[in-house]
């Protein structure tokens, strides 16, 4: 079944988006948060669990004094008030992602609230407030089994895997965020770009989006332009790329705005992203919402941060995103609008890291924002998850800066590291694609151009010297692209040109 | 879910619900013993009722302690077969559980 879509830009003609976004976090610490199971991904299915995160009887979880540190930084970074006294709650709910029959969570006492973060988009700034910040557990992962789709829909039957189960997990709720218009699925991104640069600054998570580290939980509404009511939301879950975050609102949009156009209503309902199609499709009905019958979990006693702790979580902070734009921008002597470029691009760590590595920063941007943003575009990618690290980029550069390879060379290079043939250096050597020195090959491959094209050398000779062109590309052809122009240039003004 | 007895009491049929729900196979004496044991814990925790509490701030814990943490070390986990040993089915080292109707993972 598929929806009927508004065109994106008559949707905005009649309706004012509002959207919303709730973003897990998994934390990075060595060990679970009530337990001390490791966290490594990748295990072996429930190799990593123990009579606490399985939930057997008798046993008393402990809260990890790391992860509650991190969600503490976390909300200093957003801006945040941090609670004085904070506690953990049971979710009760029966689903056998949770063996313990309830998830260990925060409720009426989070660690923090009422922060903000501010993103720009296309030179406006949008301030994203942040309503609280709190600390979890995660769930197992179900993998359903018979069928087609590895969904719920036509299993037979499902495996748990509880190593996940446990890893403590910061969930980062915004307050729902009015007045983006047109630009509302381009600030959910700028959102969550901004936020996972925060979190990367501080260090407390791996953020992999496609490890699950950071997932997103996309809200998106539609209200009548001049409307005093917000309309009714949708909960898009499961969406795993940045990219996603843009297309999943973008797709509600025009989704809700066909029903509403039709007279039909919005239900407040949870729905799946298709990273395939980029569409969204009906999840589990939020109308019969489960009682989750919260109450204080009794095995731990509340978290109290001490004023002098926080303080100097506060001051140990690390230099913020938004900071550290714009003291590269001064370095680098670029433009607020060049930098947003870069963190539009996903590459301002990119730049910074390929400079540090010893390139230029014009050179170092150039060939992110050129050259490799393109390739990450072809490929559907972000461009940090090319399969070329700043480091090769800088070598590169290097290559080039040397004389060793010129552009088109570097690109073929490029093609070789992309391609997991090593180091850049390495794929020149393999590839053989150096820039030919003033070799008895280039001598008679320019000398061979002249012969082969008489009457452009002639009109060089007589003075014509744009015509020179012409034989250079000769030239650049025979030695398939591994002669550098302007030593050719030089090569063939000395035979034909006189001083 | 069974009809909740009157105050004070708990059925037998209540007893078997409940060791079921707990996976514990209890037999027809026990299930006898258990209800009057059982009904006798209820009784005596019954008598916080009668406190008066008009002053008394609510609280979750008996102790007034705060900020109690363990350090962030992995230590070992259990064996798989021993983890699995408690599950009803299990296959390819997962927890195999029936269907789940009417959700979506």
């Amino acid at each position: 079944m598929s929806d009927t879509l508004v065109d994106y830009d008559e949707v905005l003609t009649r309706y004012e988006p509002v959207i919303g976004l709730e973003t897990h976090v998994e934390l990075g610490t060595a060990s679970k948060m009530f337990c001390g199971c490791s966290t490594t991904f990748g295990a072996e299915p429930n190799t990593q669990t123990c009579p606490v995160c399985l939930g057997l009887p008798g046993s008393l979880p402990a809260a990890n004094a790391a992860a509650i540190e991190s969600t503490i930084r976390i909300g200093l970074a957003l801006g945040c008030r941090i609670a004085t006294w904070a506690r953990f709650s049971r979710k009760n709910y029966f689903y056998p992602d949770i063996p313990k029959g309830f998830q260990t969570t925060q409720y009426d006492e989070p660690l923090c609230t009422a922060g903000h973060l501010d993103v720009e988009v296309d030179g406006e700034t949008y301030r994203v407030e942040v309503e609280r910040v709190h600390l979890e557990e995660d769930t197992g992962k179900n993998l359903h089994v018979g069928g087609s789709t590895g969904r719920i829909h036509g299993a037979d039957h499902s495996l748990i895997d509880y190593n996940r189960a446990g890893i403590p997990l910061v969930e980062i709720v915004t307050r729902p965020i009015p007045g983006a218009g047109a630009k509302a699925p381009e600030v959910a991104k700028a959102y969550v770009t901004e936020l996972r640069e925060i979190l990367v600054a501080l260090g407390v998570s791996e953020v992999r989006m496609e490890q699950g580290n950071l997932r997103c939980d996309v809200n998106t509404s539609l209200a009548p332009i001049g409307s005093l009511e917000w309309g009714t939301r949708t909960e898009t879950k499961n969406v795993n790329s940045l990219r996603s975050v843009e297309r999943a609102v973008r797709f509600e949009m025009r989704r809700q705005a066909a029903l509403l156009d039709e007279g039909q209503r919005i239900f407040q309902e949870t729905r799946h992203f298709h990273e395939d199609t980029g569409s969204t499709s009906p999840g589990r009905s939020k109308e019969e919402a489960t009682d989750y019958r919260y109450f204080p979990e009794p095995d731990l006693v509340p978290v109290a941060p001490d004023e002098e702790w926080v303080a100097s979580l506060l001051a140990e902070l690390p230099e913020l995103p938004a900071a550290r734009r714009t003291r590269l921008s001064d370095e680098w002597g670029i433009s607020p609008t060049e930098m947003a470029w870069l963190v539009n691009a996903g590459a301002v760590e990119l730049v910074s890291e390929t400079v540090a590595a010893g390139a230029s920063p014009g050179d170092a941007r150039k060939w992110w924002l050129g050259d490799l943003a393109r390739r990450a575009n072809d490929a559907g990618t972000e461009l940090g998850e090319l399969a070329v690290t700043p480091q090769q980029v800088a070598e590169l550069i290097g290559l080039i800066s040397a004389g060793t390879i010129n552009d088109q060379l570097a690109r073929q290079a490029l093609d070789g590291v992309l391609a997991g043939e090593g180091r850049p250096a390495q794929v020149v050597e393999a590839r053989g694609l150096a820039v030919m020195g003033e070799s008895d090959e280039l001598v008679a491959a320019v000398e061979a151009a002249i012969e082969g094209n008489p009457d452009v050398a002639d009109k060089v000779r007589g003075g014509k010297l744009q015509a020179i062109g012409a034989l250079v590309g000769a030239v650049m052809k025979t030695t398939r692209g591994k002669a550098d122009a302007a030593t050719v240039k030089r090569m063939l003004e000395e035979r034909l040109v006189g001083d | 879910m069974s009809t909740p007895s009157p105050k004070g009491q708990l059925t037998r049929d209540e007893v078997a619900h409940l060791a079921h729900l707990s996976r514990l196979a209890v037999s027809d004496e026990e299930l006898d013993l258990f209800a009057g044991q059982l009904a006798a814990v209820l009784d005596a925790v019954a008598q916080v009722g009668k406190a008066d509490v008009a002053d008394v701030a609510p609280t979750t814990h008996a102790v007034p302690m705060t900020n109690v943490m363990r350090p962030d070390v992995a230590r070992p986990s259990l064996p798989r077969d021993v983890v699995l040993a408690g599950a009803p089915a299990a296959e390819d080292g997962r927890f195999r559980v029936p269907r789940i109707l009417g959700e979506e993972a």
